[in-house]
């Protein structure tokens, strides 16, 4: 068996590394150094923690990008990191050897395996729009988060209802936290979310031993704290007033800021625009479309993805979701007309500025 | 119960094996079956068991919106359902895209073709044929000979190499923590390769994990992300801008172009090096073995709309070329029209819908979708513990789709011989596929078995690709053929822009106030599991009307009124279990059609509810 340490020193940690690494774990637990080498000896030792990963109804994006992961590769996690022991996307058994796992497990594991949770339980219909072995989703689920340490809801499914809760929601598509009410769960939203994401907070709990530090709304400060907008590379277009106009214009061409043609960056919560896509490749903004939101709850209700925010918050990076809240709604968009004209009044200032694409309407 | 439909005998009096959950699917399903006393599958129930009511949450929303709601159809075929989608809004409102566009276009749909087609024989579908346990029993050596043989271009092929992923794959064995290898069927009879072919197959597993998310980086490039990259209706959103002011931060730019060079070029080695061969030499062993099982309606019924044009908006230069092909018949091709009411149409006899005269069937356009969950007087088990569904009644969520009455196989199987027909008809855009057939068929009946030691044989076309192993090929052989096709898209898109063309989008009609008060149009997409197709209806700019048929509509679809099976239950019929208390060979024949439930079941609203009789015209 492959324990932590062994993967660690696989992966080019040395030893020396690896115990100052115990060692901080140890001092961030609260612990006494006596502990440091009782900590070491479990993460030189332990069995890598078994992973029940159940589907509802969802459209398998989430595993798809979790298999996407460049940094953890996702072979090292599935081989070296957890046990995967459920996950019908990918497990060779089926049917009632399938389903005799989850037992095992729940049995064996009792209190110590994490649950994650891909899509979500329908509950019209008696649950039966979502069947698992002849029964209905919701009912596994239940029955499987009982003994789980910890979960963890993947994707907009989980932890908002997605595409298949937009109104009028016809299967009662209903999110995780919504129906499991006793148990920590950790949001990870997005359609899908990213790679490095899902594996970053996979990996930051097996290390810590902990669940990441979450937001208001349930969802990991490190990913989720800021906005697409707060560090967009096209920002610097916004507050010079330079925007798309339409697809495929000048502006288009330029990379100037899609705020126009319905972005959604100024509010929407995701690391898109800092971790990027597969591998950092590029994200939606740099390949020309705007944001459509995806890590949003609802964001499929709230209005065309085409249509421009009214309700952005012009200046300053500092505030996160907890803080702009619902209140912050009202006044943002008088901060957005209020931003538009200082754009147009910092452009009228400068000489240069002739071409009509960085005219604000 | 026993009947005889399209050459088929159904006999439900055997014992009844339930496999629920179908694993390593995207979505959920369940299939029953009956074997009689020699362990023959004699009866397939084939039940989709989830419903996510898209079409109904798509109605009244803006269509230039739709496809990123329909994209979420699916995650795994992630891409072809917005393509149909904005290619039927474009059909509808008569928008025609710029042809760097199209090239985009292709590119992403060829690009997802290659990803999920290795994907699906690699990570969902190889454990049907590979003893991952089994490997561990194969010396390093031979397996450097046998990677040398089957592909000497592929440069991971040393010793070391094999006996440093089997030394991995023995420490996570003897763990004793399984993972997603756990309760596998390892051990049973009817796994067929010797020990370095299954060494080699599981270290292409890892192989293909670690490059699958590199070949996807051509959908980040152009549609910004993967899962669900966007689109656009009019064109696509990534404008282009090689040399002008701030092209550095344009979608578009000589760097991004270069960046999608290397990964076609990376596509291309690996379909030549590991997967075609993979295939080939997995293809042979089985048949070696004697495993021809599988075929069911590819031997008679195949279907495709046709895709990939070589030029833009010329049907006739399909190089996959479209049609039917019925009763085995290659030497007649039928032409497919999706906007034709009396070709496609949907029926619901068995699926748990309504319809005022279930003997018909209604076109995407007319149809009406009226849900009805009830089961049969012979189901065992109650309403939220389904023990056995009762096929004499309502059965699946699925609906049963079929092309002037007659139950019909998609997918690359039916692409590929649609592809040969053609050819012989002398189509030149085929002949590429025609010639991809007779290499694989000859390294299968003759090079393979040369290299491996065993007995060439002369098994004909009609023998080999109707079967799982023939089903299987055709998705090897579709990856590379798309793969080549990639790099003349490429070739295309710089000559284009070398010309002096760098529009991506048609703008003239984005504002809905261009467009007429009512419009209907079909998006036809050679998906990777085979035909799809969206309809829609537009009406004072919203959506009227959206409905989808996806390729596990046409396979797995449940019976229709005149009892006619589909092609998942077909290809069951007649195969032999070897050990019944074990869905090995149930499982290979069905993930040989790569089933996407969600796709194919997504088209539901519930009843009981005030959105339940929604009339779909």
């Amino acid at each position: 068996m492959e324990t932590f340490y062994e993967v660690m020193r696989r992966q080019g940690i040395t030893r020396r590394s690896f115990l100052k690494y115990c060692a901080l774990t140890t001092t961030s637990l609260g612990l006494g150094p006596a502990f440091m080498p009782r900590i070491a000896h479990a993460m030189e030792t332990k069995p890598r923690t078994p992973v029940l990963w159940l589907h509802g109804l969802e459209c398998t994006c989430c595993s798809e990008s979790f298999i996407r992961s460049a940094h953890p590769l996702v072979k090292d996690v599935v081989l070296s990191m957890i046990s995967l022991d459920y996950d019908d996307t990918l497990m060779a058994a089926a049917g009632h050897q399938a389903e005799a796992i989850l037992e095992e497990v729940m049995a064996k594991y009792k209190g110590n395996y994490i649950l994650a949770v891909e899509g979500n339980p329908p509950l019209n219909q008696d649950g039966m729009s979502c069947i698992i072995g002849g029964r209905p989703f919701v009912e596994q689920l239940k029955r499987v988060s009982k003994d789980a340490k910890a979960i963890i809801s993947w994707g907009s499914c989980a932890s908002w209802g997605c595409v298949q809760a937009a109104r009028p929601n016809p299967t009662q598509a209903t999110p995780v936290h919504k129906v499991i009410t006793d148990k920590p769960i950790i949001k990870v939203p997005g359609c899908p979310p990213i790679a490095e994401v899902m594996t970053g907070v996979i990996t930051y709990m097996l290390t810590f031993d902990r669940i990441p530090e979450l937001d208001r709304q349930g969802r990991p400060k490190m990913f989720y704290s800021q906005r697409i907008h707060d560090k967009c590379y096209r920002r610097p277009h916004f507050d010079a007033g330079q925007f798309v106009e339409s697809f495929d214009d000048e502006g288009a061409r330029r990379g100037y800021c899609l705020y126009k043609v319905g972005c959604k960056g100024p509010t929407t919560y995701n690391a898109c625009s800092t971790v990027r896509w597969n591998g950092g490749t590029s994200f939606p903004i740099q390949a020309g479309h705007g944001c459509i939101g995806c890590s949003e709850e609802g964001f499929w209700d709230k209005g065309s993805f085409y249509d421009r925010l009214t309700d952005v918050h012009g200046f300053g990076i500092e505030a996160n979701a907890d803080q702009i809240g619902g209140a912050m709604a009202g006044v943002v968009g008088a901060a957005a007309a209020a931003h538009a004209a200082a754009s147009v009044l910092k452009r009228v200032a400068d000489k240069r500025a002739a071409d009509q694409n960085q005219t604000v309407a | 119960m026993q009947y005889q439909t399209q050459g088929f005998s159904l006999d439900n009096s055997g014992r009844r094996i339930v496999v629920d959950p179908v694993t390593r699917i995207e979505g959920h399903m369940r299939i029953e079956t009956n074997i009689d006393e020699h362990n023959v599958i004699r009866n397939a129930v084939s039940t989709g068991t989830m419903w996510r009511g898209l079409e109904v949450i798509l109605k009244g929303r803006d269509p230039r919106d739709a496809w990123a709601f329909v994209e979420r159809i699916c995650g795994v075929c992630t891409g072809c359902h917005a393509l149909a989608s904005v290619r039927a809004v474009e059909d509808a409102l008569q928008i025609q895209i710029p042809p760097n566009a199209h090239l985009i276009r292709e590119l992403m749909a060829k690009t997802l073709q290659v990803h999920d087609h290795a994907v699906h024989f690699y990570h969902l579908h190889a454990l049907d044929w590979v003893d991952i346990v089994n490997a561990l029993k194969a010396d390093p050596k031979k397996t450097s000979e046998l990677q040398q043989m089957v592909s000497p271009a592929h440069p991971l092929s040393s010793p070391g190499y094999f006996r440093d992923v089997q030394s991995r794959i023995k420490k996570f064995v003897d763990s004793g923590q399984l993972g997603p290898f756990m309760n596998g069927y390892w051990g049973n009879k009817a796994y067929a390769l010797p020990p370095e072919a299954n060494l080699m197959a599981v270290t292409h597993y890892l192989e293909a994990l670690d490059l699958q998310k590199e070949w996807v980086k051509i959908h980040t490039i152009f549609g910004g992300k993967n899962p669900h990259p966007n689109y656009l209706v009019g064109g696509v959103p990534c404008a282009i801008n090689l040399d002008g002011d701030l092209a550095a931060g344009a979608p578009i730019n000589m760097e991004r172009l270069n960046f999608v060079k290397a990964r076609i070029d990376e596509i291309i080695a690996f379909n030549n090096n590991v997967y075609l061969p993979d295939v080939l030499a997995i293809g042979t062993l089985y048949k070696q073995a004697g495993w021809l099982y599988g075929g069911g309606l590819a031997a008679t019924n195949l279907m495709d709309y046709g895709d990939y044009p070589h030029v833009q908006y010329d049907k006739s230069t399909d190089q996959l070329p479209g049609g039917a092909i019925l009763g085995g018949n290659w030497d007649e091709i039928h032409p497919v029209d999706p906007r034709d009411p009396e070709q496609v149409q949907e029926f619901v006899a068995h699926s748990w819908y309504k319809y005022a005269d279930e003997s018909r069937g209604l076109h995407p356009w007319d149809g009406v979708t009226e849900p009805h969950f009830e089961l049969g007087p012979g189901t065992k088990g109650s309403r939220t513990a389904l023990e056995q569904v009762d096929e004499s009644a309502k059965y699946s969520w699925v609906k049963s789709p079929r092309w002037r009455g007659h139950a019909m196989e998609v997918g690359p199987l039916a692409r590929y011989v649609l592809g040969y027909a053609h050819a012989l008809k002398g189509n030149r855009y085929a002949l590429r596929m025609k010639e991809q057939v007779d290499y694989s068929a000859r390294m299968i009946n003759q090079d393979v078995p040369k290299l491996l030691g065993f007995a060439p044989t002369e098994l004909g076309l009609k023998q080999l690709l109707p079967t799982t192993i023939g089903r299987t090929l055709a998705r090897a052989m579709e990856s590379q053929y798309c793969g080549e096709m990639m790099l003349a898209d490429w070739t295309e898109l710089v000559d284009n822009i070398r010309n002096g063309d760098t529009s991506t989008a048609n703008v003239e009609k984005w504002d809905p106030s261009t467009w007429p008060a009512e419009a209907k149009g079909a998006g036809p997409v050679a998906a990777p599991r085979g035909a799809n197709c969206h309809w829609i209806r537009i009406k004072d700019g919203r959506i009227e009307n959206y409905q989808c048929i996806v390729p596990s509509t046409w396979n797995g679809g449940p019976r229709d009124a005149k009892g006619q099976i589909g092609a998942f239950e077909a290809a069951l019929l007649g195969m032999p279990v070897s050990d019944p208390e074990q869905p090995l060979e149930i499982l290979r024949t069905l993930h040989s059609f790569d089933p996407c439930m969600a796709c194919a079941t997504h088209v539901m609203s519930p009843d009981g509810q005030e959105l339940a009789k929604v009339t779909v015209r």
